[in-house]
């Protein structure tokens, strides 16, 4: 982008709680059901049925805004946003306009010169709509998600490139899915983002038009979205012309953004509040309990695994950041001798494999690992082995264990087994042995590596070194003796 | 002497001394709907065949002596916005002429519970807007003390049925006085219980916040035992009163010296000779009992009118918009796409008076008109609350009339729906209150049409009110 130009970038994040049940009625939530079987006369909009307000989601609301760092609101209120699409069968949908559940949070992301804190407007609870086929035969509707509880997340225009709005995102899902309030799996829809966006001269000071890009649905494609849109803003201004108010779709086949429609087609939605629900009321005591329950956060969890286990800061970032890789590493970690271990292991051989931005949860092999780890610390496997047994064990979940005492893979560190094996390399390699004997520490790497070899590897190298120095050191003595 | 001439006190007795059968007792009246609904047109569909099942079943396990609810075997009907699972739903609208509810409304549920007997669904004004019940799109209901004349509504097929005998009593619904307008019409007792004493799961919204289940039956101490049945909290419905327990006898004695209001507002000018001496002598007849009658001053009341009509159509714009032809009701032939298919559907679904309130609705609430014509009524009414808790600081109930005349004639409506709607002027303030009410006849106008009075008392005062209408009933019988 035009270096002239900087981005004003502002989100709005939807997220499906991890509710049992819908969220004024008892059908339940889960995904991937039969179409239209998880439906009843509430989430129907059928005549005469009523609302019902699901406690737990509300809950889960307050403990996403807690996470957030929101105030919560004792009193919030329920609204209607009315305006007709069929997979919105009461023709309105109940959330929160005047009075949202949280405001004022935010949270901190790792931007391009260091911390950057983003602030979060207000999160207001919504119920999802359904979901619309379009087949060559005419539009189908499946309304199983009609009713599950959404959260909306709106953050200040804080953010100023499309990385940074990836990092909030990814910062975003990892503090929901760690504290238990939502899967946030975007392919499956329970994540998606709408992307409010202009730009602007960099030292301006007032904002310039915004566009809006709605339902984006993976990281990768937002931040392409971010790109292009800002490019074409860009490109507007620069002939002269206006960027306008309006609503965009990205379209992932051409990686252009499309107009929907533009500000003065926007519908009037007539919120009003909802009079078949009364006030959302969360007691001090209440919100209170719900902060304590809370799981630890992602930040929370970098620095314990620094204090406790001594890792640097780093390290406790990458295993903090997402829950599936923190369950794996603090499973391991408090069932064997060496946590430490554990933790290089899992960061150095298994992380390259996994996509932090991907939705698959991390393999749960802690059993694997921790058995790994106490092995290598308790020198019954040297290095080079763990790595190769590591980068197994990632593909297939075998054990450890199992595997070393199949193929004998056990370290030895038997000095009387080890020491004609290291006579022999030396006797071979006389070239090496002159190299060391004139001051070339150096030499001594390929003379271990050949104990090494020579032992399938099993040779611990701790103990190759030191017997490696003391007999080339005899030896010398012997020839400046004999010289 | 006939069995349907019989109050629910009286017919229960002979049910329980097993001297009829509940099939007995529903044949007869299924006899005289046959004979009689054609002229009066109270029933939009009659549940003949499920009414028999239900009686069938009662009447073997009363042979097996077993013990039964105490009003099981009587029949009653339920206003057509109300869902009895399986059986058609029209709201007497022709959006949804042929759905068929799929599940019993929480007050029939009651009913059943009650083992009573459901003979049919009756008709009303259009979604229940209106005041005569020639809102319908289907028929008109005639009243059953002159036919020439209309029954009041919206729960005018209901009334009729209770006067013309072809229902024990009946289910209605109240949003701002369609129980007790056509109660008064037809010369029955309509009672308006106290907002969330009653649970709405499954009456067909109109206006949330105003609407609730009612009752019309012959007398007050039916209509007592008819709210004892249906009246409790409900999960199901988030705006349902935990209070709503407890008692609601009405032939106890007295036991206090009553204080009663009567509010200038409510008997100016507006209010015809007819009615205004029927009140005076209800006055009087209170008094004669002991009772205290004041006048007293309401202001806020000018304003309920305009305050009503705002928020029950705002609410009903944004309740009545899922009946647009997508997932169930009527779908119109013909259209090219998706805005084609709801206007076309709402177009041709929605009756005048209906789209009338919904354009209304829609305005009200619209960006830029919302604070001054919605916001504002919602602040009004909490004056008119507050104005109602005050006068309930000093008296025990409120006396008024129920309508500013008798019934008119079939087709005699005034055109212009402002002056329609001004027959409301004594209903609506119960409504936006949340308070209870009942209408009970008392006497008859020139034209021989009878006259209803307004009893309104604080939220959850049922008991007291059915005390004094008793008191009313019993001196309009002598």
């Amino acid at each position: 982008m035009n270096q002239e130009y900087e981005m004003v970038i502002g989100l709005e994040v939807h997220c499906e709680l991890k509710t049992q049940s819908k969220i004024f009625c008892a059908c339940p939530t889960s995904f991937g059901a039969q179409p239209n079987t998880h439906c009843c006369p509430v989430c129907l909009g059928m005549p005469g049925a009523l609302p019902s307000l699901n406690r737990e989601a509300v809950r889960l609301a307050a403990r996403a805004g807690i996470a957030l760092n929101c105030e919560i609101h004792t009193h919030s209120q329920m609204d209607r946003k009315n305006y007709f699409y069929p997979d919105m069968p009461k023709a309105y949908q109940i959330t929160q306009f005047t009075y949202p559940l949280c405001t004022c949070g935010w949270l901190e992301i790792e931007g391009e010169d260091g911390k950057k804190r983003i602030g979060i407007t207000r999160i207001h609870i919504e119920e999802d709509a359904g979901k619309m086929i379009h087949t060559p035969h005419g539009s189908l509707i499946d309304y199983n998600r009609c009713g599950v509880p959404l959260i909306e997340i709106v953050s200040e225009p804080d953010l100023r490139s499309a990385q940074e709005a990836k990092a909030y995102v990814q910062k975003l899902r990892s503090i929901l899915t760690a504290a238990g309030v939502s899967d946030c799996k975007m392919q499956e829809g329970s994540l998606r983002v709408d992307v409010n966006l202009s730009v602007r001269k960099k030292g301006d000071l007032s904002l310039g038009v915004r566009t809006e890009m709605k339902n984006l649905n993976s990281v990768q494609f937002m931040g392409k979205a971010i790109e292009f849109e800002a490019q074409r803003q860009v490109g507007v201004l620069e002939s002269g012309a206006a960027v306008f108010q309006e609503t965009r779709r990205y379209n992932e086949e051409t990686g252009r953004t499309e107009i929907m429609r533009r500000k003065e087609e926007a519908e009037d939605y007539r919120y009003f509040p909802d009079p078949d629900l009364q006030v959302v009321y969360l007691s001090r005591e209440e919100i209170e309990q719900i902060a304590g329950e809370m799981p630890q956060l992602p930040d929370e969890r970098l620095c314990y695994y620094q204090e406790k286990y001594g890792l640097p800061a780093q390290d406790a970032g990458l295993l903090s950041q997402n829950l599936s890789v923190s369950r794996c590493f603090e499973q391991a970690a408090c069932h064997s001798k060496y946590p430490k271990i554990a933790a290089n292991i899992l960061i150095a051989n298994w992380l390259p494999f996994f996509d932090f931005s991907g939705e698959e949860e991390f393999p749960q092999l802690w059993e694997q690992l921790s058995s790994l780890a106490d092995l290598f610390g308790d020198a019954r496997l040297n290095s080079g082995t763990v790595k190769n047994l590591a980068v197994r064990i990632w593909k297939t979940g075998e054990d450890p264990k199992t595997i070393a005492q199949r193929e004998n893979l056990w370290q030895i560190q038997d000095e009387a087994a080890l020491l004609p094996i290291i006579q022999n390399v030396l006797a071979e390699c006389p070239r090496a042995v002159q190299d060391y004997h004139c001051g070339r520490q150096q030499a001594l790497g390929p003379l271990m590596g050949q104990v090494i070899r020579r032992t399938s590897g099993r040779a611990d190298p701790q103990i190759v070194r030191r017997l490696l120095i003391e007999i080339l050191a005899r030896n010398g003595e012997k020839e400046n003796l004999g010289g | 002497m006939s069995l349907t001439k019989l109050s629910m006190a009286e017919l229960a007795v002979l049910l329980r001394s097993r001297q009829i059968s509940a099939v007995e007792t529903a044949a007869e009246y299924f006899d005289k709907i046959e004979k009689e609904d054609g002229k009066i047109g109270a029933y939009l569909t009659v549940t003949k065949e499920i009414a028999l099942r239900q009686a069938e079943a009662i009447d073997q396990k009363r042979a097996a002596g077993e013990e039964l609810p105490p009003f099981a075997g009587v029949p009653a009907a339920v206003k057509d916005n109300i869902c009895v699972a399986g059986v058609r739903m029209t709201c007497a609208s022709k959006i949804l002429e042929n759905f068929v509810a799929p599940y019993d409304a929480a007050a029939v549920e009651r009913l059943r519970q009650n083992g009573i007997i459901l003979l049919g669904k009756t008709n009303l004004d259009e979604f229940a807007m209106g005041s005569t019940t020639e809102n319908s799109a289907f028929q008109i209901t005639r009243n059953p003390r002159a036919v020439e004349y209309v029954p009041g509504g919206s729960s005018g097929g209901s009334a009729a049925a209770v006067a013309a005998e072809t229902a024990v009593f009946a289910l209605g619904s109240d949003t701002g006085g369609s129980v007790r307008l056509p109660a008064s019409h037809c010369g029955v007792v309509g009672l308006k219980p106290t907002y969330g004493a009653v649970s709405r799961w499954g009456l067909t919204a109109f206006a949330s916040s105003l609407d609730q289940v009612g009752i019309l039956a012959r007398t007050v101490e039916d209509t007592g035992a008819v709210l004892q049945m249906i009246v409790g909290p409900d999960s199901r419905d988030a705006t349902s009163c935990e209070q709503a327990r407890g008692l609601f006898v009405a032939d106890i004695p007295p036991q206090k010296k009553w204080k009663i209001a009567l509010p200038q507002e409510l008997l100016g000018a507006q209010i015809s000779d007819n009615v205004r001496e029927a009140v005076a002598r209800a006055a009087h007849v209170l008094e004669s009992y002991g009772a205290q009658v004041e006048w007293i001053r309401m202001p806020s009341l000018r304003y309920a009118l305009s305050t009503y009509y705002i928020i029950s159509s705002a609410e009903a714009s944004s309740n009545l918009a899922r009946f647009d032809g997508v997932r169930y009701g009527r779908r119109a032939q013909g259209y090219t796409d998706m805005n084609s298919l709801y206007e076309k559907s709402r177009s041709e679904g929605f009756g005048r008076e209906v789209k009338r309130r919904l354009l209304l609705g829609a305005f009200v609430l619209s960006a830029g008109y919302q604070e001054r014509y919605y916001r504002n009524a919602l602040r009004v009414r909490e004056r008119i609350r507050t104005e109602w808790q005050e006068v309930f600081t000093k008296y025990d109930a409120v006396l008024s009339p129920v309508s500013p005349d008798t019934a008119a004639k079939i087709g005699a409506r005034d055109p212009d729906p402002v002056k329609q709607y001004k027959g409301d002027l004594c209903t609506v303030p119960v409504n936006l209150a949340g308070l209870p009410a009942v209408s009970v006849p008392f006497g008859k106008g020139e034209n021989e049409m009878p006259v209803g009075v307004q009893i309104v008392g604080n939220v959850f005062s049922e008991q007291s009110l059915l005390q004094i209408a008793a008191l009313l009933e019993r001196e309009a019988l002598i």
